[in-house]
């Protein structure tokens, strides 16, 4: 049997079509809590960022000593009890992020105003500090809800158009493959996101939907050098082709994956809070994505292959059983 | 195509290449930054349906709101201020470099009505509940209303019938009035002039409110006829006189207006944005770069040069487009500069493979490029449907993002595939490739 190379250093062989139920298992529960992550959006259960929720987001510099508890302290005072409130420490000082939520800002202060409120309460609760507001993000609940209704749409149309693509541009059986493997990936992210506790934003519906489209190539390069072997070695099992094929490609998935992945790990470490989620989110996307190919995209075809072949033997079964 | 008109492929990549490095020169007047990284204020007001004045439709409105905000905000002295309708109802205004948050919300958000209203002289107790101190609708006649003073402790009882609006005013200024307060004192219209003298002429020693958003300023007795000018009192700071008789100036908003959203980026925060993102950016690029000139040796150094052309014509063309950078949208290049280069290692691994099966240099490189053509242009083309979804579908930063991510991908299909293989075609001729 043929072998090949993996990064130059070492030659490859692997069965990867043969532990598939292993995979198919692994896959499963990775749905199974994704599934559950999209019950808990849709009812409403999941933690929401302020974008979706309504509420304001207010950073302050502050240069001074920072008491976390009086500052807890002086919020409930002032009859705000779902603050959340978290501290970093900046160059000149320290940086507060104070979360109020949608029903704490209806109930008692308005869009515009949480500045200026959030500030004095500060100042209140750290005599001798000198408090700055850096940031405000303030979203009343009629933004909010657009702001969820644009996301969804925008995740209607990039399923329907990207399942399009790939109903014109593959045969059936390899369309329907990658196109669980690309619903499998974006679900197993969106699950992973919501085990890791992550405030559900508009930044990871983004990544999230830049994965939707990410999320095909690993899986047109194997498909593409399974056509191809399948052609050259058209005596030789469907499942070794497709085992051959993975093997062959091996390295150009793993650098094209890691290509991805690198800026978005300098991201993480380097790069703005902001961003933060939305990298993480297409870094795990990435790791599943090439996963996916190697053991959902492909030995779903494998399946689909044997179930069509044991279809067509008891149809000819059945022929000569009724010929007799 | 490529392989036979390599020189003219080389020459266009010169002139691409010199055409963006002019077009993006210098980098910090072409660039727009969005509010994210510059630091700005973000805000987005909503017209009251409910208040809009009789014959009006909303759309009407907005668009006079738009107009009144444009000249409100001409006078905060920003140097490109954002002034817009988002859906039906809603203005959006960014205020890019803006520091005073507050100062642009009581400018914008104030509705500025100002109405002159006689004071009934009739006693107010008539009307109001004995134990609250508060209208009594029972009791109170349709052409009356309780208005509450400047101090919520006052209370006036008026008639409803609207004498003048601000409409009238020509100009307005703060001033010194009596006993060193502070005062706006105003000018009217010559039509106004004649109507408010007339007006007051007939209403001689009664008390004339001055009413601004529903609140009573001042309400004087009439002396005599008066025509042209007036003041108004409220014990103003002289910030307060002065931003008032700006907002008089710029005339009243058809309705009020609420703010439903608000985004401030102070200075610092912008700045630091800028820092870690060109960090991480140049971390991440380097990390690929450097990648690439390892594991494909002198290759890898080729397809760096087309990284690097792809980063250029990706900043050339926001550039002339005037698209806006901003934070996600730095996150969306060091996605596609992971993304394009994608494209050649799928070339550089197919050209090994074809050297291995012993396949000659210039076999190699053709059979590399033409297969792996195909399943490039395959990889990439549900990238560019989601970026198209986003950029359609979102606003702000994550349309920044979008432009990004769809145009670095699509010049990637350029610089992976053109610019690599017409360098390329130069090293047809060598025996062995570093590769």
């Amino acid at each position: 049997m043929a072998h090949y190379e993996l990064l130059g250093w070492k030659k490859t062989d692997w069965d990867f079509v043969g532990k598939r139920y292993i995979a198919f298992g692994f896959s499963a529960c990775l749905l199974v809590v994704g599934a559950i992550a999209m019950v808990r959006i849709g009812t409403g259960k999941a933690k929401l960022a302020i974008d979706f929720s309504g509420g304001q987001a207010i950073q302050a510099g502050i240069e001074g000593p920072v008491d976390l508890d009086k500052v807890r302290g002086a919020f409930s005072a002032r009859g705000l009890s779902d603050v959340q409130v978290q501290q970093a420490t900046v160059q000149k000082g320290q940086r507060l992020l104070i979360k109020l939520r949608g029903a704490e800002m209806s109930s008692t202060t308005a869009v515009g105003t949480g500045g200026e409120m959030v500030r004095g309460i500060l100042v209140g609760a750290l005599p001798g500090a000198t408090v700055v507001i850096e940031g405000v993000q303030a979203v009343g609940p009629a933004v909010g809800r657009r702001l969820q209704e644009q996301a969804m749409w925008a995740v209607i149309w990039a399923i329907v158009l990207i399942m399009v693509y790939i109903w014109i541009r593959f045969e059936y059986r390899f369309g329907l493959a990658a196109a669980v493997a690309t619903l499998h990936d974006v679900i197993a992210v969106l699950g992973i996101m919501w085990l890791i506790g992550a405030d559900f934003s508009l930044l990871i519906v983004t990544a999230l939907l830049t994965l939707a489209g990410y999320s095909l190539t690993d899986t047109v390069v194997v498909y593409d050098r399974i056509r191809e072997n399948l052609r050259l070695h058209p005596a030789e099992s469907f499942e070794v082709n497709v085992n051959r094929s993975i093997n062959e490609v091996l390295s150009r998935t793993l650098v094209t994956s890691l290509m991805v992945l690198l800026p978005l790990i300098s991201l993480l470490i380097y790069g703005s809070p902001v961003t933060f989620d939305f990298s993480l989110s297409l870094s795990f996307g990435v790791i599943v994505g090439t996963y996916s190919s190697w053991y959902v995209a492909s030995p779903l075809i494998v399946e689909w292959e044997n179930y069509r072949r044991r279809r067509a033997a008891e149809a000819a079964a059945n022929r000569m059983a009724g010929r007799q | 195509m490529i392989a036979q008109y390599r020189d003219f492929w080389l020459g266009l990549v010169g002139v691409l290449t010199a055409l963006a490095i002019w077009a993006v020169y210098p980098l910090d007047k072409k660039l727009n930054l969005g509010l994210d990284l510059q630091g700005g204020v973000h805000l987005v007001y909503e017209v009251k349906k409910e208040q809009l004045p009789p014959n009006t439709t909303l759309l009407d409105a907005v668009d006079r709101a738009i107009e009144i905000i444009r000249n409100r905000v001409d006078a905060l002295g920003v140097a490109e201020p954002v002034i817009q309708r988002q859906g039906e109802g809603w203005i959006v205004i960014q205020l890019p470099g803006m520091k005073d948050p507050q100062k642009a919300k009581d400018l914008i958000g104030t509705t500025a009505l100002l109405e002159f209203k006689l004071v009934s002289e009739k006693p107010m107790d008539d009307y109001t509940n004995s134990k609250t101190g508060e209208a009594d609708p029972k009791k109170m006649p349709a052409d009356l209303e309780i208005v509450p003073g400047r101090d919520p402790t006052e209370r006036y009882l008026i008639e409803k019938a609207q004498l003048m609006t601000g409409a009238a005013l020509a100009d307005a200024n703060p001033t010194t009035g009596d006993m060193a307060a502070v005062v706006v004192s105003f000018r009217m219209t010559p039509e106004g002039s004649r109507a408010f003298s007339d007006l007051t002429g007939r209403h001689i020693n009664r008390r004339l409110a001055i009413i601004l958003d529903n609140k009573v300023f001042s309400a004087p007795v009439i002396r005599s006829r008066i025509s042209g000018h007036g003041q108004i009192e409220g014990r103003f700071t002289w910030e307060e006189a002065r931003n008032l008789a700006l907002i008089l100036r710029a005339g009243a908003l058809p309705a009020p207006v609420q703010l439903i959203n608000e985004e401030v980026v102070g200075p610092s925060l912008g700045r630091d944005s800028i820092d870690r993102g060109m960090k991480s950016a140049i971390v991440g690029a380097a990390l690929v770069l450097g990648w690439m000139a390892f594991y494909y040796r002198l290759s890898g150094v080729i397809a760096d040069v087309a990284l690097v052309l792809n980063f250029l014509f990706l900043l050339a063309l926001m550039a002339i487009n005037r698209a806006t950078l901003t934070l996600p949208g730095i996150a969306g290049i060091l996605l596609t500069l992971g993304m394009s280069v994608d494209g050649n290692v799928l070339i550089f691994e197919r050209i090994r493979e074809e050297l291995r099966s012993g396949k000659t240099v210039r076999a190699a490189i053709d059979a590399g490029y033409q297969r792996a053509l195909r399943t490039i242009i395959d990889s990439h083309v549900t990238t560019l449907i989601t970026a198209g979804i986003l950029f359609y579908f979102g606003s702000g930063p994550i349309r920044g993002f979008a432009f990004t991510l769809f145009w670095g991908v699509t010049i990637s299909l350029f610089t992976a595939i053109v610019v690599s293989r017409a360098i390329f075609e130069m090293r047809k001729q060598y025996e062995s490739l570093s590769i």
